[in-house]
C-alpha cells in the first residue's frame, strides 16, 4: 500500500510567505533540544532521590532537600530542570489548546492562564532555590540537615 | 522535514486491516503513541505545577515542607508515584521516537517497530523502578515519625 497526499488543504504551509523569524520553528527546535536534555535531567532527579537513597521517598524530608540544595551543583541540576520543563510542559498545553479549542476568546483565556502559570512557577521555583536558609536560625535543630550543628 | 516536493510517498511494508479502514492513521500504533504522548504530557504538566508549589514549601519552614511531604508517604500516594513514573518514562521514550521519525528516514518508515521498542524499553525501566520504590513505599519507617 502506498499512502500519497497529493495537496492536503492545510492552513499553515511549511513555506510561508510570512517574514521574520520562524516562531514556530523555533518552539519545534526547542521541544526536541529540551527534552532530551530533561530526560537526563529527570531521570537523574528520580534515581536520586527514589532509586539511590537508601529509603527512597520516605527518606525525603527539608534534612533531605535542604542539604540537596545547598550544593550549587544540584542548585543549577533543579533550576535548569524547572526553567525546560515548565516551558516544555506549558508549550506542549499551548499545542493542544490550538488543536483544541476553537472559540477564540475561550483560547485566549487558556492560553494567557498557561502563560501567567508558567511566569509564576518559574519565579517562585528560581527565586527559592537561591534565596532558601538550609538551617534557618528558628527552626528545631532535629528538622535539618546535620550540618547546621556545625555552623 | 526536508522533502521539498508537495506529495510524500512512503512505502508501508506491513499494510494492516483495521476497523478504521479507509484512513491513513487512525487506530494503529502510530495514533496510540500519539493519544498516550498528549495524555502523559498532561498529567506530568498538571502534576509539575503542584511539584513546584509544594517544593516551595522548603521556603517557609521546615514542618511546612514535612507537613506536605508527609502526603506523598502514603501508600496509596506511593502507587500513583509508580504510575507518573511510568507516565515520564513513556513520555520520554516515545519523544525519543518521534525525535528519529522526524530526522531519519528509515526510522519514519520503521515508526511501528519503534513503538514497540519504546514500549520494551518502558517495560525494562519500569522492572528496574518499580520494585525498589514499591519495596520503599510499603516498608515500616524506622523512628516512627
Amino acid at each position: 500500500m502506498t499512502a500519497t497526499i497529493e495537496n492536503p488543504n492545510y492552513a499553515y504551509p511549511a513555506r510561508s510567505k510570512r517574514r521574520g523569524p520562524n516562531l514556530e520553528k523555533a518552539g519545534w527546535i526547542f521541544m526536541r533540544v529540551s527534552g532530551v536534555v530533561l530526560i537526563v535531567l529527570i531521570f537523574g532527579h528520580l534515581a536520586y532521590n527514589l532509586l539511590w537513597t537508601p529509603g527512597g521517598i520516605h527518606a525525603i524530608d527539608f534534612g533531605f532537600v535542604g542539604g540537596k540544595l545547598a550544593d550549587p551543583f544540584w542548585q543549577w541540576w533543579d533550576v535548569l530542570m524547572l526553567w525546560l520543563a515548565i516551558l516544555h510542559g506549558s508549550n506542549g498545553m499551548r499545542t493542544i489548546v490550538n488543536d483544541y479549542v476553537h472559540k477564540p476568546r475561550i483560547r485566549q483565556v487558556a492560553l494567557g492562564a498557561i502563560a501567567v502559570a508558567a511566569v509564576l512557577l518559574i519565579a517562585l521555583g528560581t527565586l527559592i532555590t537561591f534565596t532558601f536558609d538550609p538551617c534557618p536560625p528558628t527552626a528545631d535543630p532535629s528538622l535539618l540537615p546535620s550540618f547546621c550543628a556545625e555552623l | 522535514m526536508s522533502e521539498t516536493s508537495s506529495s510524500l510517498t512512503l512505502p508501508d511494508p506491513t499494510p494492516r486491516k483495521t476497523s478504521f479502514s479507509g484512513t491513513l492513521y487512525r487506530g494503529n500504533e502510530g495514533m496510540w503513541s500519539w493519544v498516550l504522548h498528549r495524555i502523559t504530557g498532561v498529567a506530568i504538566y498538571f502534576f509539575l505545577l503542584v511539584h513546584v508549589l509544594d517544593t516551595a514549601l522548603i521556603r517557609v519552614s521546615p514542618e511546612a515542607y514535612n507537613g506536605v511531604m508527609a502526603a506523598y508517604k502514603n501508600p496509596i500516594m506511593g502507587l500513583g508515584e509508580t504510575v507518573l513514573v511510568g507516565a515520564v518514562v513513556l513520555h520520554a521514550m516515545n519523544g525519543l521516537r518521534i525525535i528519529l521519525v522526524d530526522v531519519w528516514p528509515w526510522a519514519t518508515r520503521n515508526q511501528r517497530l519503534l513503538f514497540w521498542i519504546v514500549m520494551g524499553l518502558v517495560a525494562a525501566l519500569m522492572l528496574y523502578f518499580t520494585p525498589t520504590h514499591l519495596i520503599n513505599v510499603f516498608s515500616p519507617v524506622e523512628g516512627g515519625h
